[in-house]
């Protein structure tokens, strides 16, 4: 079962940067013994939160792809809740979404083709006809 | 009167809006797509309604995406509400999913669940 994930999470602002790294990592490893790879992992740095969160206003975000099954989020999510640092984290399934935005744009890129296939071939008459 | 309704833009058309008999409080800041809700356009008596159109079938945005803030910010009234398709014009579809959006984006706290983001 292959399904795409994104995870987001919040650690505490005053987290040091090899902490975090440390966190990543352990993730990183824990995503491969689960049979699972991961996409990618962008830290989306320090931001302002909406509201406090255990009386912190600041979050450090950072946004993690993954792929596999819902066995492996269950142990990625069980490892950020018992992290302490982690303010807050939240996953969403994207494929699905991703399967439908790429069907709308191979149909919108289909319409674009046939547009100007049709305004070619009367020229293509008109000429026919001149040269006739 | 007459001519201030006339020369009214989105902003002065706001207070008008209530004493049109919807039940719309005046508070939300409403991100309408073409201007003024329902305010009256002409100097006449009836009422102009300018055509709600949705914004995400016109500018044809198809990824309502909760990390998307700015976007999803416009369709937030200040109190931190979703604002109601009423007002902003958006289409079912699109509702449907901005509402999931906003509701994921406040969960992770990139938008608050109430009052203005601090």
């Amino acid at each position: 079962m292959n399904r795409t994930y994104e995870l987001m999470f919040i650690v505490r602002p005053d987290m040091a940067e090899e902490d975090l790294d440390k966190l990543i990592s352990t993730l990183e490893t824990a995503v491969s013994a689960t049979a699972g790879t991961v996409r990618s992992v962008e830290r989306m740095g320090k931001r302002r939160l909406a509201y406090t969160v255990r009386r912190f206003h600041d979050g450090v975000y950072v946004l993690l792809t993954v792929e596999g099954g819902g066995g492996l989020i269950h142990e990625l999510e069980r490892r950020l809740r018992v992290t302490e640092p982690v303010l807050k984290f939240l996953t969403v399934r994207i494929d699905e979404e991703q399967k439908r935005l790429d069907k709308i744009k191979k149909i919108r890129d289909a319409r674009k083709k046939a547009v100007p296939a049709p305004a070619a071939t009367p020229e293509g008459g008109e000429t026919t006809a001149v040269t006739a | 009167m007459a001519e201030e309704t006339r020369a009214t833009t989105a902003p002065t058309a706001e207070p008008a809006a209530p004493s049109e008999g919807h039940s719309h409080r005046p508070g939300p800041r409403g991100p309408r797509p073409g201007g003024g809700p329902g305010g009256p356009r002409e100097g006449g008596r009836k009422y102009f309604r300018r055509k709600k159109v949705c914004k995400f079938c016109v500018e044809k945005i198809e990824s309502i995406n909760y990390k998307d803030v700015r976007l999803l910010a416009q369709f937030v009234a200040e109190s931190g509400k979703i604002v109601p398709r009423r007002l902003t014009g958006v289409c079912t579809p699109h509702q449907r999913r901005l509402s999931s959006a906003i509701k994921q984006a406040r969960n992770i706290a990139l938008l608050p669940f109430a009052g203005r983001a601090n």
